[in-house]
């Protein structure tokens, strides 16, 4: 039985240049066994969006560091629902105060990721939320 | 450094020392079956006379303020004058920041230090498409000459100094600077500070570039060439090993690849045809203070030791300040946790110190909640006083280079410079700096992975992260940047917009338009452009189409 390995698009939205951790994160989840594609840095939700959908992920992980997190993840989650892919599970990860995550989760960023996590904290999440591979 | 003798006698004692050491590890083993330096560095047992006994003092070590400057490069160091203690801060509008920068200067900070927005930093205005969501978050909104001059609102600037974290718009940032100081009625040659203005860096780790290597190189060695001239005192350029180090790169690699990039606009302003002891007395560094303590003493010493003969040997400089690396350095941001942040104040403390005693020109200590937020006013009065009680009550501040001489030390100092030596070759092999962009941020992710990899196999320990873990609640009383802060600099612009004189502005930005296809130096035209408002954006706008857009090569 060889399933279809998960894909996962790690995407840097808005003008945030700190991209150590979505790299770190991106290398965990390949050698755990998942396809990766890394957008590079400056990206906006629209080409998030059009990168998703061409890589057909099953997953966008997207980083954010400057504070613009509830401006952009939310934008990322409604594109998608606009393209009819709603069904992509959207993580978010960087510096995100405690106080912000439950408006981000209730615009459908299904989980956040704080400084401090374990990579296979997230690798187990995303197996689990998609279940394959 | 020792007689034949005596380094004889230390050799035999040393073989039975070893003998003692083999019975005593075989039946109770060490903490650890190896002990590296975050550079991989074997630690030995023991340093003795040994391990340095090929050094020469007088060529390898020599005297503060001297030649090859590898214990400091003033006569008396701390003695004379404490380094400044320099604060990085800025956020939301001009006038909070403005407010901060006077908070700080009345708690006994020295310096100033400027930190943008990334919209400031990438060269758009507050109303731009895609500074949507992030205006005032890491720093301050600058604009315009209106925003600049609120943000140095009853502050001196004939008196302080000022460092400003900018880079792809350096030049237009610091004509603004040049222009509030004339309203103040001060001439640009008594300007003191800093422009980070460190193009290359910003490609390899930190991700605010804009133009094209090239385009960017010739903006650098314009303002070479203009401060030169007339404004004598400012530093411009601080070649900036900070955020490479941040981006996962080792002590090392820190040193390596910071000065490869140093290398690379000396070989520019040459090009240009700039004489070398007119532009490197005013080349300045930033470095990181991270957590392996001896192997952080051992980098600043080595870096500087590796500077000067690089200016001496490689470009034949001349003066004694072309050869002095004088740094500016910052705590670890990334080795702050969210996890019990008060830990992170002793953090903090320790790498300070490894900067104090690495001699350090100025410092930034980090605060207790940047793995939270941007950090509140109590948090920053906490990472201050912490400067303070290493300058003033810890005795650390007292002779010169304390830790030279050390047996340890100094075969790390040595170590350390041998390693970044050999990327240095690598580098020059590649073409130089610009033409190893991807080889350098290859190397730095493969060390930020395996540092992760470290810390989740506990072979890395991080307290709070991956042991003596508390159940505890995150502090409430973080700072919060005002969500409407875009949509005040986008009114304060359209009013800007229609209240200047426009059919001005616009002939400046034709200006600038033509000439940026010359080779004149622009910092004339930046100058009388934002004294009349043009607003930042609008003048990268018109670079941009000269110069185009770097496209980013995804390296993972």
């Amino acid at each position: 039985m060889s399933e279809k390995p998960i894909r996962v698009l790690v995407a840097k939205p808005g003008l945030d240049g700190h991209d150590r951790g979505a790299k770190v994160i991106a290398q965990a989840l390949r050698d755990a066994g998942m396809e990766v594609i890394y957008t590079g840095l400056r990206q906006t939700p629209d080409q998030i969006v059009g990168a998703a959908l061409q890589e057909d992920v099953d997953v966008v992980a997207l980083s954010c560091l400057s504070g613009a997190h509830l401006h952009l993840f939310p934008a990322v989650v409604e594109g998608l629902q606009k393209q009819n892919a709603g069904d992509i599970l959207v993580l978010g990860g960087g510096i995100i105060p405690d106080e912000d995550i439950p408006e981000l989760k209730e615009k459908g960023i299904v989980e956040i990721f704080t400084p401090g996590t374990n990579t296979k904290a997230v690798i187990n999440y995303i197996k689990e939320k998609v279940g394959k591979a | 450094m020792f007689d034949k003798d005596s380094l004889e006698k230390i050799k035999e004692q040393k073989q039975k020392y070893q003998q003692k050491l083999e019975t005593l590890t075989a039946k109770r083993p060490e903490r650890q079956e190896k002990f590296v330096t975050d550079s991989e560095i074997d630690i030995n047992t023991l340093y003795t006379p040994e391990d340095i006994d090929h050094l020469d003092y007088e060529k390898d070590l020599g005297f503060p303020g001297d030649y090859p400057y590898t214990r400091g490069v003033q006569p008396n160091m701390y003695r004379g004058r404490l380094w400044t203690m320099r604060q990085y801060a800025g956020f939301g509008t001009a006038e909070e920041t403005n407010k901060r920068f006077r908070y700080l200067l009345e708690q006994g900070q020295t310096g100033l230090s400027v930190a943008f927005d990334l919209p400031t930093q990438i060269g758009y205005d507050s109303d731009h498409q895609l500074a949507m969501g992030e205006v005032g978050k890491v720093g301050v909104a600058i604009d315009s000459l209106l925003d600049m001059e609120t943000l140095f609102d009853q502050i001196p600037l004939d008196k302080v100094s000022t460092s400003m974290t900018i880079n792809s718009p350096a030049a237009i940032l610091l004509a603004m600077y040049i222009a509030v100081a004339e309203k103040q009625g001060v001439k640009q040659e008594q300007l003191k500070g800093t422009i980070q203005n460190d193009i290359l860096k910003e490609y390899v780790a930190r991700g605010t570039y804009i133009f094209p290597p090239e385009h960017s190189m010739r903006l650098i060695t314009d303002i070479f060439a203009y401060c030169a001239k007339n404004v004598p005192s400012w530093n411009t350029i601080s070649i900036s090993g900070y955020h490479i180090r941040e981006a996962g790169s080792t002590a090392a690699q820190e040193v390596a690849f910071t000065l490869a990039d140093g290398i690379a606009y000396v070989e520019a302003a040459i090009d240009a045809g700039l004489d070398v002891d007119e532009f490197a007395p005013r080349l300045s560094f930033f470095f990181n203070a991270h957590l392996n303590f001896f192997e952080e003493v051992a980098k600043f010493r080595a870096a500087r030791r590796l500077w000067a003969r690089i200016m001496k040997e490689r470009f034949g400089a001349k003066k004694p300040k072309s050869m002095m690396l004088r740094f500016h350095t910052q705590t670890a941001g990334c080795t702050l946790t969210a996890q019990q942040p008060d830990v992170n104040i002793m953090r903090v403390a320790f790498q300070a110190l490894s900067a104090v005693l690495g001699g350090t020109q100025s410092l930034h200590t980090n605060s207790r909640d940047e793995a939270l937020a941007l950090p509140s006013d109590s948090s920053v009065l906490i990472a201050l006083r912490t400067q303070q009680v290493i300058g003033y009550e810890i005795g650390a501040a007292d002779t010169v280079d304390p830790l030279g001489g050390s047996y340890f030390v100094e075969s790390l100092t040595d170590a350390v410079e041998q390693k970044a030596l050999e990327y240095i070759k690598k580098i020059d092999d590649l073409g130089g700096a610009p033409k190893a962009i991807e080889f350098m941020q290859k190397e730095i992710h493969t060390s930020a992975y395996k540092y992760q990899q470290e810390i989740e196999s506990g072979k890395k320990i991080v307290i709070g992260v991956n042991k003596f873990q508390m159940q505890e609640e995150r502090p409430k009383d973080l700072l919060k940047v005002d969500p409407e802060v875009g949509k005040r600099q986008e009114a304060k612009l359209a009013r800007l917009r229609a209240e200047r004189d426009n059919e001005k502005v616009q002939k400046m930005l034709q200006e600038i338009e033509r000439a940026a296809g010359t080779n004149e130096n622009l910092l004339p035209y930046f100058v009388e452009a934002v004294k009349n408002y043009a607003t930042l954006g609008e003048i990268c706008g018109v670079l941009r189409n000269v110069f185009g857009e770097y496209q980013q090569q995804i390296v993972f």
